[in-house]
């Protein structure tokens, strides 16, 4: 009943988010504020995530490619597939929802400890729409991030493959050229937007609607990793089975 | 004026406030007071319409709140202001972005027009030199000061403070005291105050309600709560030794 009812109230704050919209002056230096806290700040670690995993997949892929009648350059191939496909966009979203996720969910918890948000109320201010908005805004620039990750993923890879002599950089660039499918990028950024939404909306709910203390907050920020992660994981399944799927 | 007609509040089915009936005069200090646990601050967020009430009624200068539309709602909050009991200042904004913020939200002044305005009510708090300090930079006594700032900043016409004077020292808690009153005074708000505080008691209770276990158990002022027999109250404002005497010496007195 519990599960129900969090639903019912997570789709009624996101038709609550877009009533009353504060005014554009004021939602314009959020959202600026907010790219710059979640999509610029979280640019380092996506971009060591993704290269040292391009690294890591392709060493993978080698070594296990042992047999001389497949060809060398299926080492890029693999390595560009897995990035695209998965890594980049679903990978580094669970990564984000521990980053990202915990950040949106503790700074909008302490508000509501701190009497913050009843501020806002109070002065008749939706704070739906001037807490959370703002937020979303800032992570549709999400696939932007995920670009630079497929981007280093790959190039991580290329490295470890030619440093690590694992196969030439002619095989690997080959590799990552055969068979290209634009629609596997087209795929994987809209899944991308539909996870940015996610990782903004969920924790944004577990912030908001947090009751107690400074220990709440913790508890409400683990959660909020919990089912952020698990609704990417579950949405992954049905919009691969609904766009790549047969 | 505010009006609030048997009030009548719930959680989980435990009646919080048992019908509360009073009114809050224009350019007077009011006081709530009463022990912790009495309803005093569920009492003060029906009347800001944080919380919803099951039964009763709140009217802002005639206006029932219940019954005014979202939009009609807004345009009385902007009419409110608020200094919370821990400031509830927003803490990724500067002192005086904190203070301008009901500028920016609700009026179509300048830069210029709106930086005049911080400026001269920081200067009425006495904060003129803090404009550029972040609030975790800013004492107790400051953060009480610039809260009650961006409170009167837009003009308010109802001012609600929730125990302004909670976690300061005796000497602050009359420096806020004396300036809450001083801007009910000088601009005729509608001010309701949450206190347990005796002090602010005897300094500015224009007009007292004692609230025990959710029910109105007694109404007056600073002048006639020393009088009062009502043993509930005598309970509350002689709980200690210091008051104790003060009731000892007003008897010798009067005999």
């Amino acid at each position: 009943m519990t599960y129900l009812s969090n639903i019912g109230a997570y789709f009624l704050m996101i038709v609550e988010m877009f009533r009353k919209p504060t005014r554009w002056s004021v939602m314009k230096k959020l959202i600026l504020k907010d790219i710059d806290d979640l999509i610029i700040g979280s640019l380092g670690i996506v971009a060591f995530i993704s290269f040292f995993v391009g690294g890591v997949i392709t060493i993978q892929t080698a070594l296990n490619i042992n047999n001389p009648l497949i060809p060398k350059y299926l080492v890029g191939f693999a390595t560009r597939q897995s990035i695209i496909l998965e890594f980049a966009p679903t990978f580094t979203s669970i990564i984000m929802a521990g980053k990202v996720g915990s950040f949106i969910t503790s700074s909008i918890g302490t508000m509501r400890v701190t009497e913050q948000i009843d501020a806002l109320e109070v002065m008749g201010i939706n704070s739906l729409n001037y807490l959370i908005l703002p937020k979303t805004i800032a992570l549709l620039l999400y696939p932007f991030a995920i670009a630079i990750g497929m981007f280093l993923g790959i190039f991580g890879g290329m490295a470890a493959c030619v440093f690590g002599g694992y196969t030439s950089l002619e095989d690997y660039i080959l590799g990552i050229q055969t068979d290209f499918q634009s629609f596997h990028v087209i795929y994987s950024f809209i899944k991308t937007f539909v996870f940015a939404f996610i990782l903004a909306t969920i924790p944004s709910f577990h912030g908001y609607y947090m009751k107690g203390g400074a220990l709440e907050v913790g508890k409400a920020s683990t959660t909020s990793f919990v089912w952020t992660s698990v609704v990417i994981i579950l949405l992954n399944y049905i919009l691969t089975d609904m766009m790549l799927g047969r | 004026m505010i009006e609030v007609k048997k009030l009548h509040k719930s959680f989980s089915g435990v009646e919080v406030l048992k019908g509360i009936s009073t009114s809050f005069e224009k350019g007077k200090t009011n006081l709530v007071i009463g022990q912790s646990g009495s309803g005093k601050t569920v009492f003060l967020k029906c009347l800001l319409g944080l919380f919803d009430y099951e039964e009763g009624a709140i009217e802002y200068d005639g206006k029932i709140f219940s019954q005014l539309t979202e939009d009609e709602k807004r345009n009385l909050r902007a009419e409110i202001g608020m200094v919370f009991q821990g400031s509830a200042l927003f803490d990724s904004m500067t002192i005086a972005e904190n203070v301008m913020f009901p500028l920016q939200m609700f009026t179509n002044q300048s830069k210029s027009e709106m930086e005049d305005r911080v400026n001269f009510v920081l200067n009425r708090v006495n904060l003129e030199d803090a404009h550029n300090k972040m609030p975790s930079e800013a004492s107790g006594g400051m953060q009480k000061r610039v809260a009650i700032a961006r409170a009167i900043v837009n003009n308010p016409k109802y001012l609600f403070c929730d125990e302004p004077n909670s976690g300061l020292d005796p000497k602050t808690a009359i420096v806020i005291d004396n300036l809450i009153q001083e801007i009910t005074d000088e601009y005729q708000i509608t001010t309701v105050i949450n206190s347990h505080d005796m002090n602010s008691v005897m300094e500015i209770g224009e007009k007292i309600v004692f609230l025990k276990d959710g029910l109105k158990a007694w109404e007056g002022s600073n002048k006639t709560i020393f009088k009062t027999d009502n043993e509930v109250v005598t309970d509350f404002v002689y709980s200690s030794e210091l008051m104790k005497k003060v009731r000892q010496m007003y008897i010798e007195e009067k005999q």
